[in-house]
């Protein structure tokens, strides 16, 4: 590792976690956003604009970025202008603990589940204050729907990524990476040890819970535009609805990314192909080759979340909580029982 | 009021128990909130009232007439072949079964009849303009539920029938077809070759939504048991169409009636469902999508030959006297009150347009809802704005 | 309480996202194959309206003699027409001159127009036929009263009536 002064370190941090959180973002919005789900409406979807529509995200954002910045005459207009950015806020905090590569990180310390699970909730607080200060009923009941649904969603996913956290035996992101590739299946190291196969249920309830967290179909009822016009974000326009905009998508993408470091492996390949044993060993290249597999993995989950957005219904708020209360959380919890008895066992 | 269902009732009374304790303990509000008439789930420009607790309605109250364009005037000073063009403007999504009943009554007043090959078109075109309605209904209730996808599938698929209506009668959306005595023109050539191909892909495009929202468990959870009106609270507000058939009453004008039209050449069945709820509105409607393609069909078999247009004089007066006719229209009971002077034009024209006594039982059975619950209680009725507020 | 409904063998929430799916793989799938999007892309191509399509209504001047049958008949009256009289060359030679209307205005505004086609069925000289063009969306909306020359140069897009369904009876005239 070249030794860099600080401030060049922080400079490549912050331009890399600029990238790592818009790219993401950007990629969500083309692929799943304006093509997939043009494709399964059987029509095309933006074609003009560069080729296949690819420069389409460039126009939108030069539309919003031109747009005048209202606020409601009776909103709290200091707190109205802070919550988009508080909820972007939580995006660029949760990408942080995200690891890349071995050496390819922002930052790597140990309580890094924890951290996680901590700043996803900062995005709440932006969403809740979003919803009252903009002095309008819609975006008041749409915050409160939201503040329910996050905070109802936390527990089942801190409870299925405990599950996780018991079989690694550590908290640390980057040392989840590591057992999942260095792991062995009964003695057999071809493909490691990813979490998802262990922990299939942990999966299923986290990556339910992400649904809940990004409001995404099933589970919208905070934007829920037949609805509620928009929710929360029915007051805003141009650059800060824009924010928002970026918020979800990008947020999108980083939980698709700590579902994939937490369950798929992150960015490592099995390292018995290579012969690999320990973080000393890895070749340099897979600085350059792990976020590749970081984000082709994304693609994958966050392609999945999209499908599920695109073909289903909303459900209906007390549902939701139902069904977070009474089957998530059991469940999770019974994962995580079996999980302890079983790491007793093995 | 028998079989109310038990949620509803214990959630009015939980209401009332509320809204006492609001003013009396809390010294809390209650708050007002105007669904439309600028909504997104309302479309068109209904305005909806409702009082809520927490989430809870409290009390609803519907406020029609902002989107009013006076055609019951309008009519009477028209003649009667302009009369034709204005009021397939009142439910736009089936325009052409508007303009039946008007022309039958005035046919009635004028004691011609259509011959049977004109009968057999206007039957065809008019269960055409209700799949064409229907199947709209089936897209938009995805997306009042919030799934964006099927109200594509809609789409794509109601254009078939529109082109279908296109070539016939030239309008897409507003055929003004009808003629009092027949019908404007006979059917290009193909054209009953491509009905059959189109009515094949429409039961394609059930089966889809029948896999893509009715099966979807998430989509029963929303509906079923929500929104139940008994068959006797039906009745007494005057609802018709699928939303009183949903309720198990087995009323259905085109079975009915005698009138000179050719439902009762084709084999098909009248769909009910016992339960009453948004479920069984939604399901019934999708069931007679099913049921009229299939009329359709049979209509296109078995078209006689021969002229579309009785004799009618060049210039229509028609007689003095009152017609009253309703037909079985895509949303319900639509009829026109006809009175004429023998004038060119109509005297009086009541209209009565299904919508208008469909949506008056939305105090009814919003209260005690949650407000998801409204919009998917409005999106089961089914309503078109220009239908109520003509 | 609602009544039962037959248990499905799939999950309901498999088969939505199977519909889906479906409906993907038919879009990707090349044109040749029978797949692609069901919409157009419309500047560059274009679908082919119905040859009874009400698009757009062409004059043919001289066989209008002004009768206002299709002005009175119109039920927004959005049909504005001048004429006055004109004397014309006797058919026989050596006969009087004819007294025709000659016209000197006539207006279509197509911001009123309802596209009913009431007028084209009244005019009994055959002076008034439906085009199916639709591309004729103007800027400004007093640009939309189309006068006689340009109702006379739609004349040229007018396509013959389509041939009938079997079974129907053969009507004179149009």
């Amino acid at each position: 590792m070249i030794a860099l002064a600080y401030w060049v370190q922080s400079l490549l941090r912050v331009l890399g976690g600029t990238v790592a959180v818009l790219l993401p973002a950007g990629t969500i919005v083309y692929l799943f956003l304006f093509k997939m789900m043009s494709f399964m409406q059987s029509r095309l979807g933006p074609m003009e604009a560069g080729p296949y529509g690819s420069l389409q995200l460039f126009a939108e954002v030069g539309k919003w970025l031109q747009k005048e910045d209202i606020a409601p005459e009776r909103a709290d207009k200091r707190i109205f202008r802070i919550a988009p950015l508080l909820v972007l806020v939580s995006t660029f905090l949760l990408v942080a603990v995200v690891p890349f590569g071995p050496d390819a990180y922002f930052t790597n310390f140990d309580a890094g589940v924890f951290y996680m699970l901590a700043v996803s909730s900062v995005s709440t607080l932006g969403i809740l204050i979003a919803g009252w200060s903009s002095a309008n009923k819609y975006s008041l009941l749409g915050g409160l729907r939201a503040a329910g649904q996050l905070i109802a969603y936390e527990l089942p996913m801190v409870l299925s990524v405990l599950g996780v956290v018991i079989q690694a035996g550590t908290m640390n992101l980057q040392s989840i990476v590591m057992q999942q590739n260095a792991g062995s299946i009964f003695g057999w190291d071809g493909i490691g040890n990813p979490f998802i196969l262990t922990q299939f249920v942990g999966f299923l309830i986290f990556m339910i819970s992400v649904q809940a967290e990004l409001t995404q179909t099933p589970f919208d009822m905070p934007i829920a535009e037949s609805e509620l016009v928009s929710g929360y974000m029915t007051e805003y326009s141009g650059f800060r609805f824009l924010i928002f905009f970026i918020a979800e998508f990008a947020t999108a993408g980083v939980f698709a990314l700590i579902a994939s470091v937490l369950f798929l492996g992150g960015w490592g390949i099995p390292f018995s192909w290579f012969g690999w044993d320990s973080v000393g060993s890895i070749d340099n290249w897979m600085n350059v080759g792990g976020p590749l597999i970081m984000v082709t993995k994304m693609v994958v989950l966050s392609g999945i979340i999209m499908w599920v957005r695109f073909s289903y219904p909303r459900m209906r708020e007390d549902q939701l909580q139902r069904f977070a209360w009474k089957v998530l959380v059991p469940l999770s919890l019974l994962n995580i029982m079996a999980t302890a008895i079983l790491k007793v066992v093995f | 009021m028998t079989d109310l269902a038990d949620r509803q009732k214990l959630s009015y009374i939980a209401a009332q128990a509320a809204d006492a304790r609001l003013n009396v303990e809390l010294e809390t509000e209650g708050m007002t909130l105007n669904i439309g008439p600028q909504h997104p789930a309302t479309h068109g420009t209904l305005r909806i009232i409702v009082r809520l607790d927490g989430e809870q309605v409290v009390w609803a109250e519907p406020s029609a007439g902002y989107m009013h364009r006076g055609y019951e005037k309008l009519t009477e000073v028209r003649t009667f072949p302009q009369v034709t063009a204005l009021i397939n403007r009142i439910d736009w999504l089936g325009s052409f079964a508007n303009e039946v009943p008007f022309i039958l009554a005035a046919e009635k007043l004028m004691e011609i009849e259509a011959p049977p090959r004109a009968q057999y078109i206007r039957t065809i075109l008019f269960e055409l303009s209700r799949i064409a309605n229907v199947s709209l209904f089936l897209g938009d209730l995805g997306v009042q539920l919030g799934a964006v996808t099927p109200v594509f599938f809609a789409f794509r698929d109601r254009e078939y029938v529109l082109n279908l209506i296109e070539a016939a009668t030239g309008g897409r959306f507003h055929p003004n077809f009808d003629r009092i005595g027949g019908l404007k023109d006979d059917l290009p050539a193909g054209w009953l070759a491509e009905t059959k191909q189109v009515m094949k892909r429409l039961r394609g495009f059930c089966d889809e939504i029948e896999d893509l929202l009715f099966g979807n468990e998430i989509f029963q959870s929303r509906l079923r048991g929500i929104g139940v009106i008994p068959a006797d609270v039906a009745k007494q507000y005057g609802l018709s169409g699928a939303n009183l058939r949903a309720s198990g009453v087995d009323w259905d004008l085109r079975r009915d009636q005698n009138l000179p039209m050719a439902w009762d050449k084709a084999d098909w069945k009248v769909i009910t469902h016992p339960d009453g709820d948004s479920f069984a509105r939604c399901w019934v409607r999708l069931q007679e999508v099913r049921e009229s393609t299939k009329i359709v069909d049979q209509l296109c078999d078995s078209l006689p030959s021969g002229p579309i247009m009785a004799k009618v004089p060049r210039i229509i007066k028609v007689p003095e006297g009152e017609a009253w006719v309703s037909t079985e229209n895509p949303l319900g009971e639509m009829g026109y009150y006809v009175v004429s002077k023998g004038d060119l034009g109509p005297f009086r024209v009541k209209i009565r347009s299904a919508s208008f006594n469909n949506i008056s039982i939305v105090p009814w059975v919003l209260r005690g809802v949650y407000v998801p619950d409204v919009i998917s209680i409005l999106a089961s009725l089914y309503f078109i704005l220009g239908d109520i507020d003509r | 309480m609602p009544s039962k409904l037959p248990k499905p063998k799939v999950p309901g929430l498999l088969k939505g996202l199977g519909v889906t799916a479906r409906t993907f793989a038919e879009t990707v799938k090349p044109k040749k194959m029978g797949g692609g999007a069901a919409t157009v892309q419309y500047p560059h191509e274009k679908e082919s309206p119905p040859i009874r399509a009400r698009g757009v209504i062409a004059l043919r001047e001289d066989n209008c003699t002004a009768c206002m049958l299709c002005a009175r008949s119109c039920p927004d009256w959005c049909i504005f027409i001048e004429a006055h009289k004109d004397l014309a060359p006797p058919r026989r030679a050596g006969g009087a001159p004819r007294k025709v209307n000659k016209l000197d205005r006539f207006d279509i505004d197509y911001a009123l127009c309802m596209y009913c086609g009431i007028c084209v069925e009244v005019c009994p000289f055959d002076a008034l036929f439906w085009s199916p063009e639709y591309e004729y969306s103007e800027p400004k909306i007093a640009d939309l009263l189309h006068d006689k020359t340009k109702l006379g140069e739609w004349m040229e897009t007018v396509p013959e009536a389509p041939a009938l369904e079997a079974g129907a009876e053969k009507k004179k005239g149009k």
